[in-house]
């Protein structure tokens, strides 16, 4: 390290000096790199950075556009909106969690197991799904959230619009419910509306179905806002177009009448308007509350739904299948006037019809029967002697005219087609042959045949009319009702029957209507659910599930049909007893309202009041056996036998 | 203190002997410094403007207070200084090791002091100290060298370890500095510049995991990390950016305003003042920086004794470093270290440190000008 010049005192100052030069002209270097750099920034690059402090600045924010409303065939409301104070988080944003939701806790009083329910969601949570603290605020609460925003990042309050059934669960299946988009729908559209708090978009039934035409546009507005969401200022708004208005052919009132008329039983209503294929009313009860499906609901509710046995989350009126009974002969009787069977001609019921070694029983011992009392009695011989003179498939392809096993274009999801069975079918589902007394159980409605309520329905609306009705849902759905081949006279003897079944020495007698001048002709039906042994029915003395099925269908007035109605009341035990009744006061309603809500009245005292009260009611009771679960019960009626007739 | 007046003169002569050109610049910045911490907090001394203020008089008055010390006290007190703060260095470490956790305080009950800060004036007096001691035909040797080292890596080794790494590199550089004024030869700092630029890439590439080769990358190249130190830089680049020419005007800044722009009062203070005065004040305070510090460098050109050359330039030069380092971080061309940016960021210790530094070269140049009236 020994340099070669020697180094002394003046040399030194000489070389510091030199040294400080370079040293000052490396920070003046430095200094001009600095200038330069400012120089690029706040000149070249000014526009690009101007911007990005425009963007920082100003935040537009969505605003969910008030979905468009759904309304009944005279414009009353069956879905609409409500102003809504709600309280979200937004998980990504939510920076100090320990610190934020007991806070929340305090200013919005949030009771324990939705709090419960909160950090739950929390923790499963994505980052840009909003999680729910509370809707539904009032404006106190609401406010002092708003406030203390600063201290609460992740937080965001909104004033929006919640989706509102004025009926509440009387119209749960038919317009089904709405809730927050979630993340797999969000990655697939990346939507930002889909993270919009308070945003939702339709999950089942029409709200799902119409989504397109509901939504609308989202407003949009610019603010102001911090670096930490603080609004500072709000700069300017673009309003929300709403979506459209959707106009159903539901009568709301009639709707919510069956709903009602339904009470504890579980089943389903529908009515068609017999002029034009109008769906009036499709009913399934019991139901959910689509109001608090809509904000999401907990585990409890959601447990006591689920395990419900009624089975309120089953639009039963598209979605439920049951041997359809006796409502079914008028499908056997048609087959046999298409096959040129004269209506005068009379059957011999002795109690029941030979084939081989087995004893086919009817209901009763009725004698000589022809196709008008056959119907008004309900007998059964002479519909297994029909059903085997013309064969089982001309059977099916009239039960196929009345609509039974067919799909329609409604816009609901699942609809079920059920079972129209013939030989052809048999053979390709289990690949058997068809036997004779296949023909004889599929005659009665018994047997592999499986019907739906919608499909019960507009097999009275085609009845009813004569022509091929198919049912409508939308206002703007075109009327589709080609005749069918089935000669109007002849189609008038099967409705004198079905006029008798109710007004005469039928079946269905106690559900005559109570009005002057207007008469309800229909069929009832009581369908098996499990093989009957011993000769018992399935009725009082066994437990619940294993009772029939009651079936009513139904057209009002006999003379000049516009009401078509079925009934379905799942193990009712009797179409009399359960299902004809409903009809009755269903079409009671559409002609004497007053009248029809004086016998409900009557009804729901004994049930223990109106829908939402026997609901809240059961939920309390859920609540407290789940506290407190009972020691489980041992089933003591066993029933012997084997598996339903299905 | 000095006897005889020199000349008629209104003024007292200690008012006269006051460097006035560097007070005034000195004001200048301060005072704009205060505007900006105003603007800051949304058009409010409180909290910052005001204390910080109160400071400034209070350290602008002791620095005039202590350019009235001579140029030897301050040679005399270089090694025991350097010394006692290293000590104090060493204290606040296992202090830290005994409380768990690290710390760069010292709390003596009535002060806290970060022993750290004075240090960066302390390494470039003993530096100086050490080659003023040493006698001229020395200093090519290696004798030259390794004390000189040993001087720098002890309290930068501490230091690293608190960690402040900005600090750390400042007490490194200011440190080298004296070395390479004093005559050190050239072709040693450019072999150690050249290994350095070897060795630094081998060692991230070979010698570190995974996690510590990507906070290195990051720590070059912090936009890699838009959610950590990235955040900064960005919202620092558009703060300045967006400023444009002359600024979106006094009071008007958005991204410091709004709480874009973190830390906007203390290291990205300047981001704050050229949203609001532009390019022409970011120009103007860059120019008054310079010939700040370049009247610091020229108080050691002018200095007879090699202590006060080397002191002068020394500290003049670690002026420098704040205000490169730290205009260098806010507009993404060094990594961020935490370095504020003297008289303008707030924050009490390098107000402090500065004004020290600004003091001891007003005592050299006092005694300079003493000298040269003679």
């Amino acid at each position: 390290m020994n340099g070669g010049r020697p180094v002394n005192g003046a040399s030194q100052a000489f070389s510091f000096s030199r040294r400080a030069t370079l040293l000052g002209i490396g920070q003046g270097a430095v200094g001009l790199a600095l200038a330069g750099r400012m120089t690029w920034l706040s000149i070249a690059e000014n526009e690009r950075y101007k911007l990005l402090s425009e963007s920082n600045r100003v935040n537009l924010t969505l605003m969910p556009p008030r979905r468009g409303w759904i309304v009944d065939r005279a414009g009353i409301p069956i879905a609409n909106n409500r102003t809504d104070f709600r309280v979200d988080i937004i998980p990504d944003r939510l920076t100090d969690k320990e610190r934020v939701l007991p806070l929340l806790r305090n200013l919005l009083a949030i009771e324990p197991d939705d709090y419960e329910r909160l950090q739950r969601d929390l923790e499963g949570a994505s980052g840009f799904q909003p999680i729910k603290v509370a809707e539904n605020l009032d404006w106190e609460r609401f406010a002092a959230v708003s406030v203390r925003l600063p201290e609460l990042p992740g937080v965001a309050p909104t004033r929006g619009f919640a989706r509102n059934y004025p009926s509440g669960a009387a119209v749960a299946h038919l317009v089904g419910y709405v809730g927050a988009a979630t993340a797999e729908q969000y990655k697939e559209t990346k939507d930002p509306l889909f993270v919009t708090p308070g945003f939702k978009l339709g999950k089942d039934g029409l709200e799902k179905t119409l989504e397109p035409d509901l939504r609308g546009r989202p407003g949009a507005k610019r603010v102001e806002v911090t670096a930490r969401g603080r609004l500072v200022r709000e700069l300017e708004t673009r309003p929300d177009r709403p979506g459209q208005m959707i106009k159903l052919t539901i009568d709301a009132g009639l709707q919510a009448f069956a709903a009602r008329r339904l009470g504890n039983e579980s089943g389903a209503v529908v009515v068609i308007d017999c002029r034009d294929g109008s769906i009036l009313a499709l009913a399934s009860m019991p139901a959910y509350n689509p109001n608090s499906f809509s904000d999401g609901i907990s585990q409890i509710e959601w447990g006591m739904l689920s395990e419900d046995d009624h089975l309120p989350l089953t639009n039963k009126a598209l979605q439920g299948l049951y041997p359809p009974g006796s409502t079914f002969k008028p499908a056997t009787a048609i087959a046999a006037l298409r096959s040129g069977i004269d209506p005068e001609r009379t059957v011999n019921c002795p109690g029941g019809y030979q084939l081989g070694n087995r004893f086919f029983r009817c209901l009763g011992r009725h004698g000589p029967v022809n196709l008008h009392r056959a119907i008004a009695r309900s007998c059964n011989t002479y519909f297994y002697t029909m059903g085997r003179e013309v064969g089982m498939d001309a059977v099916a392809e009239a039960a196929r005219q009345l609509g039974l096993g067919a799909e329609y274009p409604l816009p609901l999801p699942s609809q079920r087609y059920g079972t129209v069975p013939d030989p052809a079918w048999k053979q390709r589902k289990y690949d058997e042959a068809w036997t004779q007394a296949d023909t004889l159980n599929a005659s009665i409605g018994q047997g592999y045949i499986l019907t739906s309520p919608l499909q019960l329905a507009v097999q009275a609306s085609r009845i009813a009319s004569g022509r091929g009705l198919v049912p409508r849902l939308l206002a703007d759905a075109p009327v589709i009702g080609p005749a069918l081949d089935v000669p109007p006279e002849r189609m008038g003897m099967i409705r004198s029957g079905m006029d008798e079944v109710v007004n005469g020495a039928g079946t269905a007698v106690r559900s005559r209507l109570q009005l002057d001048g207007i008469r309800m002709g229909g069929k009832t039906g009581t369908a098996q659910v499990r093989r009957i042994v011993g000769g018992a029915r399935g009725g009082l003395g066994v437990p619940w599930k294993y009772r029939d099925h009651g079936l009513f269908i139904g057209f009002a007035p006999v003379e000049q049909p516009r009401y078509a109605v079925s009934v379905v009341i799942e193990h009712g035990m009797s179409g009399s007893g359960a299902a004809a009744p409903v009809a009755r006061d269903c079409i009671t309603y559409l002609y004497d309202r007053e009248k029809a809500y004086a016998s409900l009245d009557a009804l729901e005292k004994g049930w223990g009041g109106d829908i939402e009260t026997r609901m809240a009611a059961k939920e309390r009771e859920y609540r407290l056996a789940r506290l407190n679960p009972a020691p489980p019960e041992t089933e003591t009626a066993s029933i012997e036998g084997g598996s339903a007739s299905r | 203190m000095s006897s005889g007046s020199t000349g008629p003169g209104f003024v007292p002569a200690p008012l006269a002997q006051l460097p006035w050109k560097t007070l005034l610049l000195i004001l200048l910045i301060g005072g704009f410094g205060l505007v900006v911490l105003y603007s800051a907090a949304g058009g409010n001394v409180r909290p910052w403007a005001f204390s910080q203020g109160i400071r400034f008089v209070a350290f602008l008055g002791m620095a005039i207070v202590l350019s009235r010390i001579r140029e030897e006290f301050w040679s005399m007190i270089a090694l025991p200084g350097y010394v006692a703060v290293l000590v104090a260095l060493i204290l606040v470490e296992l202090i830290g090791a005994v409380g768990g956790g690290s710390q760069r305080w010292l709390d003596l009950g009535f002060i806290r002091l970060q022993p750290s800060e004075f240090m960066k004036i302390f390494i470039v007096l003993a530096c100086a100290k050490f080659y003023d001691m040493m006698p001229p035909n020395e200093t090519r040797r290696f004798g030259a060298i390794w004390p000189a080292v040993l001087l720098i890596g002890m309290p930068a080794a501490l230091v690293m370890l608190q960690p402040d790494l900005g600090t750390a590199l400042m007490i490194t550089a200011g440190g080298i500095t004296v070395m390479f004024l004093a005559g050190i030869p050239l072709r040693l700092f450019i072999g150690g510049a050249l290994g350095l630029a070897l060795f630094v890439p081998i060692a991230v590439n070979y010698l570190l995991h995974d996690y510590q080769r990507n906070r290195v990358l990051i720590f070059l190249n912090p936009e890699n990390d838009p959610l950590g130190t990235g955040y900064h830089i960005s919202q620092s680049k558009i703060a300045i950016g967006s400023g444009g020419l002359f600024g979106k005007g006094f009071l008007n800044g958005t991204q410091s305003h709004l709480d874009y722009l973190p830390e906007g009062h203390t290291d990205f203070a300047l981001a704050t003042m050229m949203e609001e005065w532009g390019l022409v004040g970011g120009i103007l305070t860059v120019i008054a920086f310079f010939l700040l510090i370049r009247w610091g460098v020229q108080v050691g050109v002018r200095a007879q004794s090699k202590f006060a050359r080397l002191t002068a330039a020394g500290l003049a030069t670690t002026i420098f470093f704040y205000v490169a380092i730290n205009m260098g971080m806010v507009m993404g061309l060094a990594p961020v270290v935490g370095i504020p940016l003297p008289f303008i960021s707030f924050g009490g210790s390098a107000q402090m440190t500065v004004l020290i530094c600004i003091g001891i070269l007003m005592a050299i140049d006092r005694q300079n000008r003493i000298k040269e009236s003679w």
